[in-house]
């Protein structure tokens, strides 16, 4: 069939680009909301802001039905586990905004309680930063998302295969360790 | 006969300092009396809630000359009469009489102490840690633990993309 015989309201497109633009136009967020942020997140969903009119709107709270996880808020040393399973039940493919400082780097909670930055310990796709965020800059997160979706997608998710370390800060780094080296040298003056 | 008059007549030889603060009415007693005192207050004095139970780490304190304190806040449901009771132990293995068997609200009260300070308490049903997970194994409010802690926090598996 010669190029000429095409009528007009057919198009031609690669499966991979047919499918990213498919599922960039329909994320299902799975909310992870653990503090402050997640309330920026509900309005963000709500009418006056309207996820909906970036087809994103589809809160699922079961994370099997979900492809894209919002951490929103600072997640204890407790509830990492809880998160890292969470993701993992997600499937395939799925993506994750870190959204807010805590989430992303622990925020003013610098204490041992609180994960320093989630990313340390689970992928993480793209920062929204702010304390909290307002919900046109998550929603500007969201469409950047949709972009990368739609230009690096494959059917079968190949692309993911290949991100086989992780990204995040090393969870040790070296101001942690001389810290702790501090720490324990005071507990035993203290002793 | 005001609760202050009760408790120096029945415990004389005991020492117990009582002091105000604003609306608050105070009083130290003896570790060794904290039962005998804690009952005669509930079953007498009425003093049927426990409302509050919480340590203090008194480690570098000035003039302090005890290592942790132990406050007990009671409430009296007939009168409203409040009465915060404190009691002073001491490292190595601090230890007090459960009040679980006089107030149920002990239970995730003396946990709490528990898992923050390492103050056990004898006699509870379910000595567990509630607020941190199981295998923590620091006292995170005691004065010697750093605010950072000692690396828990970055102590767990690392996901990566490829994970699924
Ligand atoms: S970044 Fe700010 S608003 Fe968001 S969870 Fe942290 S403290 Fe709350």
């Amino acid at each position: 069939m010669a190029m000429k015989d095409v009528p007009d309201n057919i198009f031609m497109t690669t499966l991979d680009a047919a499918a990213s633009w498919a599922r960039s136009n329909s994320l299902w967020p799975m909310p992870f909301a653990t503090a402050c942020c997640g309330i920026e997140l509900m309005a963000t969903a709500s009418s006056r802001f309207d996820l909906a009119r970036f087809g994103a709107e589809v809160m699922r709270f079961s994370p099997r039905q979900c492809d894209l996880m919002i951490v929103a808020g600072r997640v204890a040393m407790k509830m990492l586990p809880v998160l890292q399973r969470i993701w993992q039940q997600m499937p395939e493919p799925k993506w994750c905004i870190s959204m807010g400082a805590c989430a992303c780097t622990g925020g003013v909670f610098d204490t041992y309680a609180v994960v320093q930055g989630v990313d340390r310990f689970i992928p993480v796709d793209l920062y929204v930063p702010g304390c909290p965020p307002r919900p046109e800059q998550l929603m500007a997160g969201i469409i950047a998302l949709q972009d990368k979706i739609k230009h690096g997608g494959t059917l079968n998710g190949t692309e993911f295969a290949r991100r086989d370390h992780s990204t995040g800060p090393v969870p040790f780094d070296k101001d942690e360790l001389i810290r702790i080296r501090e720490a324990n040298e005071q507990l035993v003056s203290l002793n | 006969m005001s609760t202050e008059e009760v408790l120096k007549s029945k415990f004389p030889e005991d020492g117990l300092t009582f002091s105000e603060f604003r609306d608050n009415r105070r009083v130290v007693v003896p570790a060794a009396k904290l039962i005998p005192i804690l009952s005669l207050l509930k079953s007498d004095l009425g003093f049927d809630m426990l409302a509050e139970l919480t340590a203090v780490d008194y480690l570098e304190y000035e003039g302090a000359t005890d290592r942790f304190g132990v406050i007990y806040v009671l409430l009296n449901n007939q009168t409203g009469e409040r009465l915060v009771l404190k009691t002073f132990i001491n490292d190595p293995s601090p230890t007090l009489p459960s009040v679980y068997s006089l107030w149920k609200s002990a239970d995730w009260l003396e946990r709490e102490v528990f898992d923050m300070f390492g103050i056990t308490f004898t006699g509870h049903p379910d000595l567990r840690r509630i607020l941190t997970p199981d295998e923590f194994t620091a006292h995170p409010l005691r004065k010697d633990y750093p605010l950072k802690g000692r690396g828990e926090r970055h102590n767990f598996p690392i996901v990566v993309r490829s994970d699924g």
